[in-house]
């Protein structure tokens, strides 16, 4: 697995908790928000939709939108304002992209 | 005013005091909040289950977080509080908000409108790389998550926030790899005088830079950023040409980065509130008088959304914009306490002056930026593509540039790409910055599920 990207200082003493991130199973802790779950795991959170290159996020508090991300199952969430739960299945690789 | 209770918009430091003022003269307000907590993005809290004490949260403003915190608090029960509640659209007495999944239309009478602030950032080639963030966000990442935004971080750009939360990191443990203002050192120099006046501020400011010296870390002023390199497709490098103009190259896992903040004006715009070109701060502003009134009757503005001027004017703004609402319905407010919140008012916006000097905005980034580089980064728009669509059709004012190139049309609205692009379009047209105008609030002002919008025939 590559290095994260975020690095935990504090407050590391909380729940764990499982998700799958492209189908792998990763841990976070509650109280995480979905892009520190992310983040924690890898150091991405999608694709442009205008080119291949990786995206992870910007300002962290709802502005940007660079965030959002997708589940298995279609729904989109904005990563920095939403808390990771139990058993979210993420996938970080953008369908479009892949296609090509 | 009972049969539609007044609004306030926001839970920060203004939209918190303007909502304490209302109940303590009897009303009960609602509250619309995006952020799952009141505090705003300054005294913003952690999530449950999370310890740290407001010492380690807030560092020197421990005291004003918990008293704002206690403020709200203490009124939840007297008011109709919507936390985690996105506004989109406002216009003619009535409002749209979004709330869990769920957009609800509310008739007003009354809107306090403080929607605070967002960081300002002037895109260099690179900065859409993975573990570039703003400051903002390097320090919600901090005090909201517990985490640092990587493992070697080189903190760059201007203003109060690029010392601050370096200094927070360095506490907290995190490795920085350098902090790079790009404020040359004699703009510092010169503003000393005045920053003097500006009491604490300026003391913190030391404080936070020989705290961050006495642990070994590198800072630099006078620079300006050439890139940030990749390797597996994240930052591994930032290129920089110190003040004597030689090209440096830092190693470094993250960025945080910003150049000030920049008002969200979206609201206000919806509710048609005229613009005008505030020349010290740099950017378009929604009109209002020191009491927060604006020509549109029953809105009133507080705190950052209606410019730059900090936390503690917020606080006053808040307090100053409720009262001006109760006096328009015929209340009578106590005349020294409207006479001493704009008396402080004036003194901040005067100190606000010298800060904008000690802190320019460095615009020759945007201006001189490479035709290569990202300059929108929701619809990958360049640099260049922006010059030359604004050349070839003839797009002298941003609102055209932005049609023709999609600058500034993605899902940001603009928010994170607009005041670079202006001073770009502004420098490739060869007009004053107030020239070429302001990207227009559109609703949604946020992206929303096409599902919840009810459609009106």
């Amino acid at each position: 697995m590559e290095a994260p990207q975020f690095r935990r200082l504090a407050e590391s003493d909380r729940p764990r908790i499982r998700l799958s991130i492209d189908g792998r199973s990763c841990e976070a802790l509650a109280g995480d928000t979905l892009l520190t779950a992310l983040l924690t795991n890898g150091r991405r959170l999608r694709s442009s939709e205008f080119g291949d290159e990786p995206r992870a996020g910007f300002c962290l508090m709802g502005a940007c939108q660079d965030c959002w991300v997708t589940l298995e199952d279609g729904t989109r969430l904005r990563a920095c304002t939403t808390f990771v739960a139990e058993g979210m299945r993420i996938v970080t690789a953008s369908a479009v992209n892949d296609e090509r | 005013m009972n049969d539609r209770p007044p609004i306030v918009i926001g839970a920060g430091p203004a939209g918190s005091r303007a909502a304490a003022t209302l109940v303590a003269a009897g009303y009960s307000p609602i509250v619309l909040d995006e952020a799952p907590a009141s505090g705003g993005q300054i005294y913003r809290r952690a999530p449950s289950g999370f310890t740290r004490s407001y010492r380690a949260l807030y560092g020197f403003d421990a005291a004003k977080a918990r008293r704002l915190h206690a403020a709200f608090d203490g009124i939840k029960g007297s008011i109709d509080y919507r936390p985690g509640t996105l506004v989109w659209d406002l216009k003619h007495g009535a409002l749209h908000c979004l709330s869990n999944g769920r957009s609800q239309e509310i008739s007003y009478r009354d809107v306090i409108l403080a929607p605070g602030a967002r960081d300002r950032i002037i895109p260099f080639p690179g900065w859409t790389l993975p573990g570039i963030y703003t400051l903002g966000g390097a320090q919600i990442a901090l005090k909201y998550q517990g985490c640092a935004i990587g493992t070697r971080i080189v903190f760059m750009g201007t203003g109060p926030l690029l010392y601050l939360v370096a200094y927070q990191y360095a506490k907290a443990g995190g490795a920085i790899a350098a902090v790079l203002d790009t404020t040359p050192f004699a703009a510092k120099r010169r503003a000393v005088p005045g920053l003097l006046r500006g009491g604490s501020t300026f003391a913190k400011g030391l404080w936070y830079v020989a705290a961050l010296r006495a642990r070994g870390i590198i800072v630099a002023n006078g620079i300006r950023p050439v890139a940030a390199e990749e390797k597996d497709a994240a930052v591994s490098v930032l290129a920089y040409r110190s003040a004597a103009g030689v090209e440096r190259r830092l190693a470094c896992d993250a960025i945080a980065f910003g150049f000030g903040l920049s008002s969200e004006t979206q609201l206000a715009d919806l509710a048609e509130i005229p613009f005008t070109f505030d020349p010290i701060q740099q950017q378009f502003l929604p009109e209002h008088d020191i009491s927060g009134r604006t020509p549109v009757r029953g809105v009133y503005l507080a705190g950052d959304g209606s410019g730059i001027a900090g936390a503690d004017a917020a606080e006053l703004a808040g307090e100053r914009a409720a009262l001006a609402l109760l006096e328009d319905h015929g209340h009578e407010v106590g005349k020294p306490r409207v006479a001493a919140l704009e008396r402080a008012l004036r003194q901040i916006a005067e100190f606000r002056v010298t800060l904008e000097a000690a802190f320019p905005f460095p615009v020759d980034i945007a201006e001189e930026m490479p035709d290569d580089t990202i300059l929108c980064r929701c619809e990958a728009v360049t640099a260049g593509e922006f010059r030359s669509s604004a050349h070839a059709l003839e797009a002298d004012e941003i609102n055209r540039a932005k049609a023709f190139s999609r600058c500034g049309m993605g899902r940001c609205q603009g928010r994170v790409c607009g005041p670079a692009a202006a001073a770009v379009l502004a420098a490739a047209l060869n007009l004053p910055p107030e020239r070429v105008g302001r990207l227009r609030g559109q609703p949604p002002v946020k992206p929303i599920p096409m599902a919840v919008v009810t459609v009106h025939p």
